[in-house]
């Protein structure tokens, strides 16, 4: 029968899935093994058993049935912020890990801006003992430099053999050219990505938000595009120059995916990854003073929302990561100048996909397969999960149809520093299968 | 709220008879036109208060100081008002210290506007007396407010309205009388 | 023609109907400013609560004035001597403020959207008397009916607002209130000081001063501060006094008679120069008389009556 599970720090979430699951009648999509239809899919002690069109007779085990869901192999995040160590206050390993299963996804990779920061051997320890008993499996990416100051590397060997996945200095641009040089000269030896926040600081210092009409209007000083531009301009030579694999994190200008676009045709080994909050929202958002329209880099206009429409068409654009930054209510409900940057991200990510991208005909699911399973673990080099007999159940069910609000949820994040909350979502993940544990979504 | 016209209690004739009257009453009581001030309350009072002291010049030979005082910033209804009411420009300038002030209205019903001119007057200097002329009086006063030259006495019912019609803003000289009329659902 | 919202946060936000009834009322309050007894009783009993968290004694001895003069309690809360020093928050301020029972806020504050926050958390009524650089509905409101005293009429108007536009809240609400008036406006400054894509607000750029004087029936001298040559958006006063200063020696050159206008405190030498700012087309001080009546005329029209909850 099914165990129940108790986490270190209270509360009864997962449950084991020792039993015999059956996924009934679902769109099933894995395209490495040429998956697309409505099959059944049945789950034996953490394993994925027999996957078949006709329903089995006599089933003797739970049987989860949900005529508008889709099941991918296990969805990951890879760009979230776990406030721990440092501001548990904020979000924990575990209730960030929660937040992800919650909203759909089997893995995360978080940033090192934590206190003190992923940038030695224990930290990286630190964060898979924490992670380990999770349903969710968490990555750690580890800082480029000491103290993520920009100027002297950090122990990224140490740390990528600790299990780190990439190495970022997110939150800070790293402006030295020659410390980002040998950064992706370095990891080239691990065949980790360099994941950069593309930003000129001198350009971007004390603004905050985009710099155009709105920021006229609203008299709030503006970051221009060119500050993330020409950063992606810059260490999309340094990769060309070094041989190494860079990706660039929350793109959000439309020169930036030229840029990008333009790199992968010379075969520049560049990726990119788009938030939700993204190809959602433009900067008109700000309007309100609402703090929960502040993040880095900030909302921008119409037209880079288009670009960045076209970049998840065409391919140019490899993942969706939704740069989950929790912050406390002190923090955010402050004037719009003095409150920090960041909204959270993990809970709304699948029903802003579903609202803004497949009912809108932008992509796909097989898309999504490619943005959310796929891509994100090739630039981090981590196995990609199947749906196939005999391999681990890491999987994600999906519905498409159902109507929410977060703001009628409890809601896992600590945070709820999100200009969501309100809105009606079309899509609600439904429960996600890893490590012989299964979530479900209430 | 509709209303229907009961009467026309006063014509334009009456009016101009009552406007002649009232300037040899004035000019009556107050001996002359020696520091006589007049100050009409706006709107309608203010144009009777014009008519009147013209109608003293032509008596007199002599022009009597006239101006508009305007009464909204001291009303006492205030705080129960859902919107709050159109300012107007008082216009007063002369200074009233030691003069007898002859105050100008229309209509004079609660007394409670003719309170707040007196609060507003007090603020402009101290007077030597106040009198107080109105065209109709239709009683149910509510506060201890009397007039000292009446045009007409109009006894009313508390559904009934005196309107008081004058060229400079309506199509017409004459006063009437109304009253509410249920509205058919 | 109501403020339904129940505060005055942006002249973006007033429309038409209701900026003619505030240009209107004024007239009505500028009067009691030359009575002996300047004062009515209007606002009795209501108390409205300063929150300047930047220094400003002339706006908020401004709006002091008015409030006392319509007989309302009138409290001053400044930064230096406040528990603001201690870490307390906007927030807490505000509602600590609130719960010692007061009617009205007006508040001045370094962060763009400070008015907004504290209208959707307090019940009280809400005046901004300047946030950060987006607007200080106020002073355009006491600029414009400074410039009605002199021109019959704003449509076709030609008003030129001169000096640092990306950080001037003045300039921004009286582009909203002269637009929706039908004026023509031109700004003129170095470019490093001209706001990004600000002509979709329905303006004209011009950078020469000489240019400018030529054709224009308003002009709005912005101060320059300081710290804007500190920052590097132009290399010196002098610099900029010589390109964009408003002198004797250009205005000759105008072919009309311009109002000369300035939101104060003036910077003799810099962006105008002394004979100018004291000159007969100079309304400086006009607009200082203006801006007691402009704020009663706000005060009453807000403080009366019920509001819808925003």
């Amino acid at each position: 029968m099914n165990q129940i599970k108790k986490l270190r720090h209270g509360g009864i979430k997962y449950q084991t899935a020792n039993g015999k699951i059956l996924i009934q009648d679902v769109h099933v999509i894995d395209p490495s093994q040429k998956l697309d239809a409505r099959l059944n899919v049945i789950i034996e002690n953490g394993k994925i058993g027999k996957i078949a069109q006709d329903m089995p007779q006599n089933f003797d085990g739970e049987i989860i049935a949900h005529k508008e869901a889709v099941l991918f192999p296990g969805l990951i995040d890879m760009h979230v912020h776990l406030r721990e160590p440092g501001r548990e206050d904020e979000e924990t390993i575990e209730s960030g890990a929660l937040a992800a299963a919650a909203g759909g996804f089997t893995a995360v990779a978080c940033m090192p801006n934590t206190d003190p920061a992923i940038e030695t051997q224990e930290v990286v320890n630190f964060i898979k003992e924490e992670a380990q008993p999770l349903l969710v499996n968490v990555y750690p990416v580890a800082a480029i430099t000491k103290r993520r100051e920009g100027k002297e590397l950090a122990p990224i060997a140490e740390m990528a053999e600790a299990g780190a996945v990439g190495i970022s200095d997110d939150g800070t641009p790293l402006m030295n050219a020659e410390v980002m040089r040998r950064a992706l000269e370095y990891a080239k030896m691990f065949d980790i990505p360099v994941l950069g926040h593309e930003e000129d600081s001198n350009l971007s210092r004390n603004r905050h938000m985009h710099e155009g009409f709105y920021s006229t209007k609203l008299g709030i000083p503006g970051i221009p595009s060119v500050s993330e531009e020409i950063m992606v301009a810059r260490d999309i030579m340094l990769t060309e120059y070094t041989g190494g694999r860079f990706h660039v994190c929350h793109i959000s200008t439309r020169k930036s995916i030229d840029l990008v676009r333009q790199a992968k045709i010379k075969g520049i080994p560049v990726s990119c990854e788009v938030t939700p909050h993204h190809f959602t929202l433009t900067d008109k958002a700000v309007e309100s003073f609402d703090t929960n329209t502040k993040m880095n880099p900030p909302l921008r206009s119409a037209d880079d929302l288009a670009a960045i429409l076209d970049g998840l068409r065409d391919g140019t654009i490899d993942a969706i990561a939704s740069d989950h930054a929790p912050h406390s209510i002190e923090e955010k409900e402050a004037e719009y100048i003095y409150a920090p940057f960041g909204i959270t991200g993990l809970e709304t990510a699948w029903g802003l996909i579903v609202s803004e991208l497949l009912n809108k005909k932008i992509i796909g699911l097989k898309d999504v397969y490619r943005l959310c399973v796929v891509n994100p673990r090739k630039i981090l080099n981590i196995p990609i999960p199947k749906i196939k007999e005999g391999e681990l159940a890491d999987l994600s069910l999906l519905d498409k149809q159902i109507s929410w609000r977060l703001c009628d949820l409890p809601g896992y994040s600590r945070s709820k520093n999100t200009p969501f909350g309100e809105r009606v979502l079309t899509g609600r993940p439904l429960a996600v299968i890893n490590k012989g544990m299964i979530f479900r979504n209430v | 709220m509709e209303f229907r016209v009961k009467a026309k209690l006063v014509t334009s004739e009456d009016l101009r008879r009552i406007v002649t009257r009232l300037a040899h009453e004035i000019i009556e009581r107050n001996r002359g036109i020696n520091d006589l001030v007049i100050v009409g309350l706006l709107t309608r009072g203010a144009y009777l208060a014009h008519r009147i002291a013209k109608k003293i010049e032509e008596i007199e030979g002599k022009p009597v100081p006239t101006g508009d005082l305007d009464v909204t910033l001291y009303r006492d209804d205030f705080r129960t008002r859902l919107k709050q009411p159109d300012v107007q420009v008082t216009n007063i300038k002369f200074q009233i210290d030691e003069k007898n002030v002859m105050l100008v209205d229309d209509v004079l019903f609660t007394g409670r506007t003719v309170r707040a001119a007196l609060d507003a007057l007090m603020d402009f200097g101290r007077p030597n007396r106040i009198h107080l002329a109105v065209l109709v009086d239709r009683g149910h006063r509510e506060l201890p407010i009397k007039a000292d030259f009446v045009g007409k006495n109009i006894p009313t019912s508390i559904g009934e309205e005196v309107r008081v019609k004058l060229t400079e803003v309506d199509q017409e000289d004459c006063v009437y009388l109304v009253e509410a009329v249920e509205e058919e659902k | 023609m109501n403020f339904k919202s129940g505060h005055l946060l942006g002249l973006e936000y007033v429309d038409n109907d209701d900026i003619e009834l505030i240009l209107k009322s004024t007239k009505s309050f500028r009067e009691i400013l030359d009575r002996p007894i300047k004062k009515v009783p209007t606002l009795q009993g209501k108390t409205v609560v300063n929150l300047f968290f930047e220094p400003s004694t002339r706006t908020r001895i401004s709006f002091e004035l008015a409030e006392k003069r319509l007989s309302a309690d009138s409290v001053n809360f400044s930064t230096s001597t406040s528990s603001v020093k201690k870490g307390e928050t906007l927030l807490d301020t505000a509602r600590n403020i609130e719960a010692m029972k007061i009617d009205m806020v007006v508040i001045r504050h370094q962060s763009p959207g400070a008015a907004h926050f504290l209208a959707l958390n307090l019940d009280a009524n809400i005046i901004n008397a300047g946030d950060g650089a987006h607007e200080h509905p106020t002073q355009a409101l006491l600029d414009m009916v400074t410039i009605a005293e002199h021109h019959k009429s704003f449509k076709g108007l030609k008003v030129g607002i001169v000096g640092d536009i990306a950080h001037s809240r003045v300039a921004l609400s009286n582009i909203h209130g002269l637009r929706k008036m039908g004026a023509k406006i031109t700004l003129c400054g170095p470019a490093t000081l001209i706001p990004r894509e600000v002509e979709r607000l329905g303006v004209d750029i011009c950078y020469n001063i000489d240019d400018l004087i030529a054709d224009v029936d308003v002009l709005n001298v912005l101060r320059i501060q300081l710290e804007r040559q500190d920052s590097g958006f132009f290399p010196s006063l002098r610099e900029y006094h010589q390109y964009f200063g408003i002198t004797r020696e250009r205005l000759e050159k105008a072919t009309k008679p311009i109002t000369i206008m300035h939101p104060g405190p003036i910077n003799r030498g810099v962006e105008i120069s002394s004979d100018v700012a004291d000159s007969e087309h100079s309304v400086i001080l006009n607009q200082v008389t203006n801006g007691v009546a402009v704020r009663m005329a706000i005060l009453y029209l807000l403080a009366g009556g019920e509001h819808e909850s925003n």
